[in-house]
């Protein structure tokens, strides 16, 4: 029997997260229960990027988008929309003003400002099923550039002036030039799926939902730089994409794309999988290269460049997973194409997840040079609960805060670098007005002195000596003498440190303090946390005009610090208090007040 | 800890592995994964053994167990309970949600609750952002936008899920 209907369901981390197990199970249960299993296909793709309306369904072929479901709904959906044709409009997509958008992808800006070349398939196929990345043009790349010499593969890929998307931008083109040249009877392709930026999920979202991209873009770096095996190195913490990759490697080798004589020619080309072991520093490329070797993450000395001497001291391409799903698009539609997007130097479109305090979390591509204020605002939807926007967070522990009044600048490398940020891998991490940039700071020092190897002394001791300090500015116990020393400890580090962990591990300091410093001032000079946010620095308060004695906040208190008879005022024993907000939560009468802790005395 | 014997059933679970990857270079990594898996933690005995097998100095072995975080060398909990601390969670009160575990549970590392039942681990971002802030159990029971007050609850259901196995396991 035909098809009659299909059906969608998005399969990515946050809706599997979210539910989309049950809904699935419950809504082919019901398909079976009518019937109509036979004439409604149910495809599980990859992430559809809106992770925060999950988990999504999309029905076909009206294209009708169903958000935020239950697997209850599932069965009101098949008697429903399904055999009646009526869809559920509760389970549409309302916008914030109450209307009904019945074909959300079809209609919101966040999925119609969006231009996806490396996430083209996400969403869209079923990522364990090798016939629907063919159908999308899978693998006609890796045909055509076969038929082509490497050197002129290389030439297209320069001329498309793609950058690598893992952080630092350095173009692929080039790259694979330099392994090209280098004379070696070995070579060895690399993919960096070792995504480890706090705030980033698009790496994880194209190895999950778009896996076979990842193997056709590896084999024609194989081809271009004249290697036969390609190691895949990826995050113990991703199994999905793990178990993925591991089918599509299977399916490849089974339709001839992978293995001896690919398309009846010479090439030969194998991939092997190595899994991470929770080591952020191994995302650096010669710390990556020990790893793979199955060695302690450890940076070396660069040079001699992977690009000369990289895994098992042979020639090494490294590129990341987006990077490397540009690829098949553009050998497919012209490196023209591709440079006709962007901006001057940095071209294409680039993948950002946004996260942190915005509306439409989730998962976006978009032509480099799009502002700040077009990806937060116009498809992040902005921010949550009316509250104000503060700073956006790029480039992970590598990179920095870009305040406000940079909203519209347009993002591509170069301009994040001259306001002392880093793309990165494309996270964005927004931050309201509740968020203290201080402790920000000193969450990305934390992060980097855990992460940090040991090796080289300026990472190892400085960024310990720099938390110390923050620490000790967040516990109101900073002097203003801090401030230089944290800007010398930066330097230093900056200039003397290893690797690039410890060379950038600094920047989330110097940004706040260049765009923020007021706010460390306060903490220093008026013992106040302007965001509130700082435990040391605030106390809870009951405010009595308020306070109707309901004694949820004295229930919710984990310590027993509130006290109060049931209809009168309550109060705070402040020497107990442990200041963990759980009463500020509970209060449905905006009852309990968080101030600054030297107000106390005044204000009692 | 009582020490793993060697004539310990799970050597040779584990021996069947390294013969299968022997051909391949720099396996170190992986042969611990796999071994993990199998005793759940990577105690001296284990460490040795790999050594031994995979003919490389107790030193290498231990260097690579101690340097990365997914390597424990102490038992844990059945139920790992892991926090993310990405940025993003951390923006959204993951910090808090930890604390709360801590109290909760009554433990102040990665060591597991006296009932052997949960451990809790501070981990790296899970890539799952948009549902901040996170909490992972095992390996695939995500919990999505927590707050401290859910926390008992998310416990209750595995203890739930432990009386229920054990009643099963009786009748």
């Amino acid at each position: 029997m035909a098809v009659e209907n299909t059906i969608l369901i998005c399969a990515g981390g946050a809706c599997i997260s979210a539910g989309e197990e049950s809904v699935k199970s419950v809504l082919e249960e019901e398909l079976r229960k009518y019937a109509i299993d036979d004439v409604v296909k149910v495809v599980e793709t990859g992430c559809m990027g809106s992770c925060n309306l999950g988990p999504i369904m999309v029905i076909y072929p009206e294209g009708v988008f169903y958000q935020k479901l239950k697997p209850q709904d599932a069965k009101e959906i098949v008697e429903e929309h399904l055999l009646k044709g009526r869809p559920v409009q509760r389970l549409l997509y309302k916008g914030p003003t109450g209307e009904i958008k019945p074909k959300a992808k079809e209609e919101l800006p966040f999925f119609t400002r969006q231009v996806k070349v490396a996430t083209r398939n996400l969403g869209v196929i079923d990522p364990i099923n090798i016939e629907e990345y063919i159908a999308n043009d899978g693998y006609f790349a890796l045909e055509k550039v076969l038929q082509m010499t490497p050197e002129d593969l290389i030439e297209e890929i320069k001329t498309s002036g793609l950058r690598g998307r893992g952080g630092a931008g350095f173009p692929t083109g080039l790259k694979w030039e330099f392994t090209r040249k280098s004379k070696s009877d070995e070579k060895y392709v690399i993919c960096n799926a070792d995504e480890g930026d706090p705030g980033a999920f698009m790496d994880r979202s194209v190895l999950e939902g778009d896996p076979h991209t990842v193997l056709e873009g590896m084999e024609i770096a194989g081809y271009a730089i004249g290697a036969h095996h390609g190691y895949i190195y990826v995050r113990a913490e991703y199994p999905l994409a793990i178990e993925r990759l591991e089918i599509a490697i299977s399916q490849a080798h089974e339709y001839g794309f992978l293995g001896e004589h690919i398309f009846g020619t010479d090439f030969s080309f194998d991939v092997e999988l190595r899994i991470g072991a929770g080591a952020f520093v191994c995302g650096e490329e010669t710390a990556l290269i020990q790893s793979v070797e199955g060695k302690r993450g450890q940076p070396v000395q660069k040079p001699p460049f992977p690009a000369q001497k990289g895994v098992w001291s042979k020639p090494t391409v490294i590129n990341n997973v987006e990077t490397l799903a540009n690829i098949p698009v553009i050998i497919n539609k012209g490196a023209e194409w591709f440079a006709s997007m962007g901006t001057e130097k940095s071209k294409g479109t680039k993948v950002f997840a946004l996260a942190g305090k915005i509306n439409n979390a989730g998962l976006v591509e978009v032509p480099m040079g799009t502002t700040l204020r077009e990806l937060i605002f116009d498809i992040g939807g902005g921010i949550p609960n009316g509250k104000k926007f503060k700073a956006v967070q790029t480039g992970g522990p590598s990179g920095g805060c870009i305040p406000a009044e940079y909203l519209d600048t347009p993002v591509d490398y170069d301009s994040l670098m001259k306001l002392g940020t880093i793309m990165g891998s494309g996270g964005m991490v927004v931050m309201d007005e509740d968020t203290c940039m201080v402790d920000v700071a000193r969450f990305f020092l934390q992060f980097t002195t855990d992460e940090s190897c040991g090796k080289c002394t300026p990472c190892r001791e400085g960024t310990k000596k720099m938390l110390g300090i923050l620490n000790k500015i967040v516990e109101g116990k900073g002097e203003m003498k801090d401030i230089d020393r944290l800007e010398n400890l930066a330097k230093t580090i900056k200039d003397t440190a290893l690797c690039g962990l410890g060379q950038t591990a600094p920047n989330p300091v110097l940004s706040t303090l260049r765009y923020f410093r007021d706010e460390y001032e306060a903490h220093i000079k008026e013992k106040r946390c302007p965001a509130k946010s700082c435990k040391s620095l605030i106390a809870y308060k009951v405010d009595p005009n308020k306070c109707v004695g309901c004694t949820a906040c004295a229930r919710a208190c984990p310590v027993g610090a509130i006290s109060g008879e049931i209809k009168k005022v309550h109060k705070v024993d402040q020497d107990a208090c442990i200041k963990c907000g759980s009463c500020y939560e509970v209060c449905r009468f905006d009852a309990i007040e968080k101030i600054d802790a030297v107000d106390l005395v005044t204000s009692s | 800890m009582p020490v793993i014997p060697e004539t310990d059933s799970r050597f040779k679970e584990l021996d069947e592995y390294i013969d299968s990857v022997k051909e391949k270079k720099g396996m170190l990594i992986g042969v611990l994964h796999r071994a993990q898996e199998i005793f759940g933690y990577l105690p001296k005995e284990v460490q040795s053994h790999v050594a031994k097998r995979l003919n490389v100095p107790e030193s290498t072995v231990y260097g690579v167990v101690t340097f990365y975080s997914f390597f424990s060398m102490n038992p844990r909990g059945k139920y790992q309970i892991k926090v993310c601390m990405g940025t993003a969670c951390y923006v959204k009160g993951g910090n808090k949600i930890l604390e709360r575990l801590r109290e909760e549970l009554n433990v102040e590392g990665s060591e597991p609750t006296e009932d052997g039942l949960f451990s809790i681990h501070e981990v790296r971002c899970l890539g799952a952002c948009s549902m901040a802030p996170v909490v992972l159990v095992g390996e695939r029971d995500f919990h999505g936008r927590v707050t401290p007050d859910k926390i008992p609850h998310i416990l209750d259901s595995y203890r739930q899920k432990e009386v229920k196995g054990n009643e099963d396991q009786k009748s």
